[in-house]
């Protein structure tokens, strides 16, 4: 499990983070905690594109997405 | 999702299919020749107008619009969110070099497309240096660059630059006296103001949806292999070359033709041409966006981006009156010192901001 905070980074950061997270532990289910819709929408983008399952919710005023790799 | 993602670039292909006919149409409509829409450009005559350089001067009530247009749009989907001090001046300065390489090519990422869709091949050479400059802004973003988190701030910051903006619009329909405007040149070439705005306003609305971005699309292409921005891009210059070919504009009577000399508004010092606009990709990566991306975060509520459009400003006055800004006939004298100190700049933020940068 690997939990990142991305809140308030500008992009891409948020985008560069999950996927330096993503490559570190290919088998991990990755949480990021982020503030924008636009950070949410490119890290799901992203999420999609390399076939992981993506859950979102909100917390706060902020969001959490929870991204499980397909291979699990 | 698969469907949603689907949708979603649809989006973004037909907006950027809208943006570019109206950029191209806009110049038959009386805006400067391949200067539709240039984000850099039309801040610099902005300068201009309030008196803070005297080459160029127009108040273009395209960037009022882009700016508002984001702002109710933001609004109406629940997206405004005042946020901002990270690294204000350092995005200042990023902003102002921005500016600067813009003002040695001649235009903002925007333009260089339009200058492409237009028969201008010396969109080339920048093209190669924007993207040289997007790969070493990615290059600093892979080693952990970073100016540093943004916090939640008081609805009032949020409100300063479109409330500024709404004075702008004021001055532009009132004229008063103190207002300036070119008597000859780019300047003295516009369309009526309402089409301005309304055309500005229907821009900003889009590009705040789709997140529109002129330099994130080449950017992405290199660092998560998507092409959702770039089918932006794309479609925009798409759209720009046939509406100038439906137009008569490629016309042996019309304003265009293919090229590298008697290009409008160009000079073809292609060294100068790469580095200027590189100046611009390395700068706008590390900032995040174009300088149309900094218009729209702008009236979302992003202060940060609110100081780099201040920067924008700062950076096309000091380029008009140090004699730094590119003119037909080439280089200004002091443009290529600007842009390598500039370069110089962005390696030296980029390689020490980063996470963790020690505070003093």
């Amino acid at each position: 499990m690997t939990e990142l905070d991305v809140r308030g980074l500008s992009c891409p950061i948020p985008v560069v983070r999950t996927k330096k997270a993503m490559d570190d532990n290919p088998r991990d289910v990755i949480t990021v905690l982020l503030e924008t819709v636009t950070s949410k929408e490119n890290v799901t983008r992203l999420a999609a594109s390399r076939g992981y399952k993506v859950k979102e919710e909100a917390v706060s005023g902020d969001y959490r997405l929870t991204l499980t790799p397909s291979a699990k | 999702m698969k469907a949603l993602f689907l949708n979603k670039r649809l989006w973004i292909i037909g907006a950027g299919l809208i943006f570019g006919v109206f950029a191209a149409l806009m110049v038959n409509w009386g805006n400067p020749p391949t200067m539709g829409i240039c984000v850099a450009c039309f801040i610099r005559d902005i300068t201009g107008s309030l008196g803070l350089q005297n080459s160029v001067q127009y108040l273009r009530p395209e960037i009022i619009g882009l700016v508002l247009g984001a702002f109710i749009t933001a609004f109406s989907f629940r997206e405004f969110r005042v946020r901002g001090g990270s690294s204000p001046i350092i995005r200042f300065v990023l902003g102002a070099f921005v500016m600067i390489g813009a003002l040695v090519f001649l235009g903002c990422p925007i333009r260089m497309m339009l200058r492409l869709a237009g028969g201008d091949l010396n969109g080339l050479p920048a093209l190669g240096g924007l993207i040289a400059g997007v790969l070493i802004g990615i290059f600093f973003l892979r080693r952990g660059f970073n100016l540093g988190r943004a916090a939640r701030g008081p609805a009032l910051s949020g409100w300063i630059m479109p409330v500024i903006m709404v004075g702008l619009l004021l001055i532009a329909i009132f004229q008063p006296g103190f207002l300036h405007v070119s008597e000859k040149g780019p300047g003295s070439m516009f369309v009526p103001l309402a089409v301005a705005l309304v055309i500005g306003l229907g821009v900003g609305f889009l590009a705040q949806r789709t997140r529109m971005c002129f330099v994130g699309g080449w950017r992405d292409i290199f660092l998560v292999k998507d092409t959702y921005l770039l089918g932006g891009i794309l479609a925009f210059f798409v759209a720009a070359l046939v509406t100038n070919y439906a137009a008569g504009n490629f016309a042996a009577s019309g304003i265009y033709h293919w090229g590298f000399t008697d290009e409008p508004i160009a000079h073809t010092d292609h060294l100068w041409n790469f580095l200027g606009m590189g100046l611009v990709g390395i700068s706008a990566t590390l900032l995040g966006g174009c300088p149309l991306r900094q218009l729209i975060l702008t009236g979302e509520g992003d202060t940060d981006a609110g100081i780099t459009v201040l920067g924008l400003i700062a950076g096309a006055a000091i380029a008009h009156n140090l004699s730094l800004a590119s003119s037909s006939a080439g280089t200004g004298a002091w443009g290529p010192v600007a842009v390598i100190i500039g370069l110089v700049f962005c390696v030296i933020v980029g390689f020490f901001m980063r996470e963790g940068a020690k505070a003093t």
